[in-house]
Parts: structure tokens; C-alpha cells; sequence
């Protein structure tokens, strides 16, 4: 199908471009930026005025349940809520039942994620069998059926043997290993920051140093291995200077950081609302501030929806005893936009931490809108104005602090190889 | 913030009684002067007041207890309730039934009031923000949140001996990271207006950022107690050692342990109190535990005559509403 997309500011900053211009999409590719070519008559006109066109996004680990966890949601329900957030590329977390550890796995998953009518799915297969921490995973048969990274994402692995074996046998076939910086015994009762917060309102501490330990520990076998590793959702000030250190010495990583985790602090946790329980925990106010930093500066490469939808039943009890996650695609891009309201980072810098940057961490063919490039294109419109509602979130996890809030920014155009998949005016 | 304002109602009456914390000055005197005019009941021939005639109170248990539990069925029958004991530890939670389907059964035996005892630290507030509004629900200890009524029934015995919180110095002594009393304690003294407020630990059992409560910190016993009116001892649960925070309860007695001539560092009529159940010989000596300075039999009876007033007056504030 022939689509123009006309009219919109278009930020393209994989080429430089910021500038009010027509984008031109025929079959599943972009084929002009500003002046139609020779006989091209759109099936689709799409009117971008006011509008911002963007490559779409790319979530590098999200957690679509599916097999196994249904009644939490399923790869149908999240990768329309991924495209409806303006998420083109979506991968999914191998932690599943059965575990993404097997060829089968994975073509389970794809079988499942074709007809959608949204974003597209790539496969994060397992670091270790089961994501038990002791015996490796197929990594090779993983990667020829098309995994795009491994991890042990909810595990990390305790055994440092394990580990450093494992980072090597991924180095060797060319895997990117995902992972989580968490020391297992100081991380292991805390349900919380730990800090002023977590000892007023009573609930077990995780301490900042849970993560840099885990960090520091995961970098020195990155050094002696040579693997390429992505360090997902950091949580405190101090994993940022140690990860700058680390580039320094010439190690290949890079990392993102939730969206949540810059918008909101261990203090917010009043009355102990399950819905704020979220692994990294919310660090402090430093801790935010010193990732918002860290993002606009692009020492945080990428920013992502640490989309993890739960049933309501996972959040119905006391803090301590409700399940860590967050539902994220749906509020990412009007959280996203107050962050440059606020001053905090540039909008061409936002697009390339949602889009460019996390492409490139994976090698995947995506984040740009130059010519020839796959068609995966979001509108949105930053003005508009929404409140995120039982009856406005598309996943099926409504697990989010943000319930009831106004929220500015929508997607209003999602295109996945130049499929229209989401159209809000439809 | 953390003001919870549910358990409140639109006249500033006690609906819920969850936590201490953010509660008014006159709320807490409230409940003081209340169970004063109870302490009397518990020492007539008929030991019981119609108030809460056709009521009923069930007693919720996560966790076991048996001195909370029995005081406030001890004070809910004075009161002239009708008195429900469910230990939930073993039970339904165990089958897999959620909390809230728990209560959902239980609320349909028409409860007027729940009793809550829970493992993990806000789940009577979970639970207050789900029942009818008829409803109401007393926290008597989650996690290591708050135990209000602990609280209210210290402060409570300190005021019988020592009525001038603006003088008083008060140290709270052992393991205050895992203490809902030791929290619920620091926010009534201060609240009440007590402007020494001292915990005395080893700093494997002080949490993070405590002096951001308003509490001074010490690790040494004899600089901690030293002056002070009044030495809260806490109890030392088993399983501290487990958890590598500390080496012995022998040790333990020996640096923290609460013995007459360390007693003697504090003022010469302070008094000692326990929430009980004491460990003889690991965070006090019998000799302190047994001796003119113990206030603790006193706290447990004075624990009945609050529970008393608190349970009056959250069911009161419905009888005036409805």
C-alpha cells in the first residue's frame, strides 16, 4: 500500500532531519522525504499537521506472558498496545512457561504474534536451560531461529562461574547478553529502596549498592570475556559513573533505564501501594534526577517501557506481597514528552533513546526513516490530552501507578513494514 | 505523603486505626483520657460496659500472638461484643485463598469490626480500603509498619508515671529495623511532644535514615540510657542470629542487655518497659525485669483499658454517623 504521510515535523535523528516535510511509504519501505516521486498516488493520505513523525519505537525487553502466563496477557493484546504507545519493534523477555530456551519456543511465539495487528516481536532467548543459572542454554540453535539477544532477565545469575562461562560462550557466536544488575544476597528480602522511605513505612530495604555491586561484579567478566552486554533498566546514580567508567576502559555496553524510574521516587510510595512495587526498585530523588541527566547526556543510551503487565489479582494484597511490575505501553509517550516539557531532555534526543539507540544496541534494521529504510513510522500528537483509565489502556495489564492521570501526548499513527496497524481516528 | 487519610472520617473522628503517624496531638490525648475512665472497669465485680452490645469483632491473625490477641478479645467482651478468634496462619491464605476473598467471607457474617495481625507491613490498610463503609479495622501489628495500639498503651503507662511529656527523655533499646512497636512508639512520643527520643542499637539493627524520624542514635547502651525517664527494652527475635546480624544472644546480653547496675546509668526513677514477650537473660535481666522499676505487667493490663477506648471510639464514630 502507498502512504503519505503529510505535513508533520518529521525527527528522524538516525539522518539528521528535523524539519516539516512529507514522508512517502510504498510497500513495506520508505521510499521519499519531502518530494513525491514520479507516479505515486497514496491509497492512505494521513495529515500529520501539528503532528510529530518519528521512526517508531523499539522496547528492548518487554514481558508479553505469553505462553504460559495468559491470564496476566497475551502477545495479541500487548503488541496492539505496543503499537497504539507508537512501539514498532518489540522484545520479548524469555522468562515464559515453558522458558524461551528451545527453537520451539520461539516459533511458538512468532506463530502467535502473526495476523496481529501490531507491533512486531523478536525473541530474547535464555542465557542458562530454564533460567536456572546452571546450565547454558542452546544459545546457537536460539540464534539461527532468530533470537536477537539472550538473558537471564528476572534470575540473575548467582554462580560467578556460570556467569563468566556463559558471557563467553554468547561472546563467540556474536549474542548480545541482556542483563540485570542485582547482587542476589543483598537484593534478596528487600522489596524497596532502601532509605528513609523504606524505614519510616517498614518495608524491607534494597540498597543502592545491590545494583552497583551486581554492576561492578558483571563488568570485570565483560572485560575478560569480550562479550557485548546491554545492562537493562539501571536504577541509581552511582551504576551511571561506573558505567562511564567502564566505556572509558574501551568495554562494549550500553543500558537503559525505565520510564517509570524517571518519573517517580521511593517516597511516592505512600500507603504502601502495591502498584508502585517495581524491580529495580524507585530510588531516591537523586537517583531520578541523576538518570533524567544521564539520559539527555545519552550516558543511558536507551529508554524504555519496562513493560511488564500483571493481573489485577498479582497487585491485590500488601506491598511486600504483590508481584514487581509495571504496565507500560500505554502512558511511555506522554511520560516520555514531560520529560522535554520539563526541560529535562531535547526531543530529537528523546527520539533517539525510544528508537535509534535501542536499533542499534541489537543490530536491528530500524529506527530511521531514510530512504529505503523498513516502513516503521509513529505519529503522534503532543498536544492531546488523555487520562489513562481502565477504558483507555489497550494492555490487558492495568497495573500502573499512573491510574487516573491526565496525561499529554498520543500516538496517532502507527506503521509496522508499512502496515497501518493503529490509526486513532479510525 | 504518608498521612492515611482513611482512617479519619469528614469530622476528624477515628474511622480506621491503622498507624499513629500524621494523627493529631488531641486525637492521641483522646484515647489517653478515654482509657483512663476504662482502667476502672477491670476493677468492678461485673467487669463490663454495654457499648458495644450487638457488635461483633473479629480478630484477624496472619501471624501468632498470644498476649495482643487475648487483650483486645479480653477488651472487646468488657465492651460487651460478640468476639471472633480466626487464626488465619494455617489456613485459608495457605489453600491459596487471596486476602481480599478472605475478608469478602468474613464480611458477609456481618462484621462490624476487623482485628488485624499481618506478616507484611500496610495489609490493614489494604484491607481498610476494601471493606463496606461500615466497617472498621484496627491494626494490631503489620510487618514491620506499625502496632498503634502497642503504642497508644506505652504512651499510656508512661503518662501514669511521668504526665510531663514536655520533660521527658526516652530510650528505645534493641532491635529497631524489625520493630513496628519501636516506629509506632517514635511517632506518639513525638506527636506527644517528648523532645528526647533516643534508639540504642548496634547498627545492624537500626535501619537506614533513622534519624530522619526525629530519634537521636546511639550504639553504646550506658551513653543511650544514660539520664534518660524511660528505657523501652525490645525483644530480640531468634532468628536475628540466623540472618548474620548478630553473632550470640550471649553477646548480645552482654552489650545490650538491660542489668541493674547498667539501670543505674538512667535517671533514678526511670522506669523499664517490655512489649513483651521478654527473653530473660537475652535483652534484660530478670532481676530489672522482676525488679521496683518494671512497669511491665502494668503495660499489659493498661493494654486492655486502651484497646478499650480505641475500639469505642472507632465504633462510635459510626454509631454518630449513621
Amino acid at each position: 500500500m502507498k502512504i503519505r504521510i503529510r505535513g508533520g515535523r518529521v525527527i528522524d535523528p538516525a539522518n539528521g532531519v528535523d524539519a516539516e516535510t512529507d514522508v512517502y511509504i510504498d510497500g513495506e519501505r520508505i521510499v521519499a522525504l519531502g518530494r513525491k516521486p514520479p507516479r505515486f498516488t497514496a491509497a492512505r493520505d494521513i495529515d500529520a499537521g501539528g503532528r510529530i513523525v518519528c521512526p517508531g519505537f523499539v522496547d528492548l525487553a518487554a514481558h508479553l506472558r505469553e505462553p504460559g502466563y495468559e491470564h496476566k496477557a497475551t502477545i495479541a493484546s500487548e503488541l496492539g498496545a505496543a503499537a497504539a504507545g507508537g512501539f514498532t519493534t518489540v522484545c520479548c523477555t524469555p522468562d515464559t512457561a515453558p522458558v524461551v530456551d528451545t527453537p520451539a519456543v520461539v516459533e511458538l511465539i512468532h506463530q502467535r504474534a502473526r495476523g496481529v495487528r501490531g507491533a512486531r516481536v523478536r525473541c530474547i532467548g535464555a542465557l542458562t536451560h530454564g533460567l536456572g543459572g546452571e546450565v547454558l542454554a542452546e544459545m546457537q540453535a536460539l540464534k539461527n531461529i532468530g533470537c536477537v539477544a539472550v538473558s537471564n532477565v528476572g534470575r540473575p545469575i548467582r554462580d560467578t562461574n556460570v556467569l563468566r562461562n556463559a558471557l563467553a560462550y554468547a561472546s563467540t557466536l556474536g549474542l548480545t547478553v541482556l542483563l540485570e544488575a542485582e547482587d542476589p544476597w543483598l537484593g534478596a528480602r528487600g522489596v524497596m529502596h532502601e532509605g528513609a522511605t523504606s524505614t519510616r513505612i517498614g518495608l524491607a530495604g534494597i540498597p543502592a549498592a545491590a545494583e552497583t555491586i551486581g554492576l561492578a561484579r558483571d563488568l570485570v567478566l565483560l572485560g575478560e570475556t569480550g562479550a557485548r552486554a546491554h545492562f537493562r533498566t539501571l536504577s541509581c546514580a552511582q551504576a551511571v559513573s561506573y558505567l562511564r567508567d567502564a566505556r572509558k576502559r574501551g568495554l562494549h555496553v550500553s543500558a537503559d533505564v525505565g520510564i517509570a524510574h524517571l518519573h517517580l521516587v521511593d517516597e511516592d510510595i505512600a500507603n504502601h501501594d502495591a502498584h508502585y512495587h517495581v524491580r529495580p526498585p524507585l530510588r531516591s530523588t537523586r537517583d531520578r534526577d541523576a538518570l533524567r541527566r544521564a539520559l539527555a547526556r545519552r550516558q543511558l543510551d536507551a529508554l524504555t517501557a519496562h513493560h511488564q503487565p500483571h493481573d489485577a489479582d498479582a497487585k491485590a494484597g500488601p506491598f511486600g506481597a504483590s508481584a514487581p511490575g509495571i504496565s507500560g505501553f500505554d502512558t511511555f509517550l506522554p511520560l516520555a514528552l514531560e520529560l522535554v516539557e520539563a526541560g529535562a531532555i531535547e526531543l530529537a534526543a528523546l527520539v533517539d533513546a525510544c528508537a535509534v539507540a535501542p536499533a542499534r544496541i541489537l543490530d536491528l534494521p530500524a529506527g530511521t526513516l531514510g530512504l529505503g529504510a523498513v516502513a516503521d513510522v509513529c505519529v503522534f500528537d503532543p498536544a492531546a490530552c488523555w487520562t489513562a483509565s481502565p477504558a483507555t489502556l489497550l494492555s490487558q495489564g492495568h497495573n500502573t501507578p499512573f491510574m487516573g492521570r491526565e496525561l499529554r501526548g498520543r500516538v496517532t499513527h502507527t506503521i509496522v513494514g508499512g502496515r497501518l496497524v493503529h490509526a486513532l481516528d479510525d | 505523603m504518608a498521612a492515611t487519610p482513611i482512617q479519619l472520617d469528614e469530622h476528624g473522628r477515628l474511622r480506621h486505626f491503622l498507624t499513629i503517624e500524621n494523627l493529631p496531638r488531641e486525637l492521641l490525648v483522646e484515647i489517653l483520657d478515654h482509657a483512663e475512665r476504662f482502667t476502672v472497669v477491670g476493677d468492678r465485680a461485673v467487669k463490663k460496659v454495654p457499648l458495644l452490645r450487638g457488635r461483633t469483632v473479629v480478630n484477624l491473625f496472619f501471624e501468632p500472638s498470644t498476649r495482643t490477641r487475648t487483650t483486645f478479645e479480653l477488651a472487646a467482651k468488657r465492651l460487651s461484643a460478640d468476639v471472633m478468634n480466626l487464626n488465619i496462619e494455617a489456613s485459608a491464605t495457605r489453600k491459596g485463598e487471596s486476602l481480599s476473598d478472605t475478608l469478602r467471607t468474613l464480611e458477609a457474617m456481618d462484621t462490624d469490626m476487623f482485628v488485624v495481625r499481618h506478616q507484611d507491613s500496610g495489609a490493614p490498610e489494604f484491607i481498610a480500603r476494601q471493606v463496606a463503609p461500615g466497617v472498621s479495622v484496627i491494626n494490631a501489628g503489620d510487618g514491620r509498619h506499625a502496632h498503634p495500639t502497642q503504642a497508644m498503651l506505652d504512651v499510656f503507662t508512661i503518662r501514669r508515671h511521668k504526665p510531663a511529656f514536655e520533660d521527658l527523655r526516652v530510650a528505645i533499646v534493641g532491635d529497631i529495623t524489625h520493630s513496628r512497636v519501636a516506629r509506632s512508639e517514635i511517632h506518639a512520643l513525638k506527636i506527644l511532644g517528648v523532645p528526647d527520643i533516643r534508639v540504642v542499637g548496634p547498627k545492624t539493627l537500626l535501619p537506614t535514615a533513622i534519624e530522619s524520624l526525629g530519634v537521636g542514635v546511639f550504639h553504646d547502651l550506658d551513653e543511650g540510657i544514660a539520664g534518660v525517664d524511660v528505657v523501652i527494652m525490645l525483644r530480640l527475635q531468634q532468628e536475628r542470629m540466623q540472618s548474620a546480624l548478630l553473632p550470640s544472644g550471649h553477646e548480645y546480653f552482654h552489650t545490650y542487655g538491660l542489668t541493674p547496675a547498667r539501670l543505674k546509668r538512667a535517671a533514678r526513677d526511670a522506669i523499664v518497659m517490655h512489649p513483651g514477650p521478654i527473653n530473660r537473660g537475652v535483652e534484660i535481666d530478670s532481676a530489672v525485669a522482676d525488679g521496683h522499676q518494671s512497669v511491665i505487667l502494668q503495660q499489659v493490663t493498661h493494654g486492655i483499658a486502651v484497646r478499650m477506648a480505641v475500639m469505642s471510639m472507632v465504633l462510635g464514630s459510626h454509631a454518630q454517623a449513621a
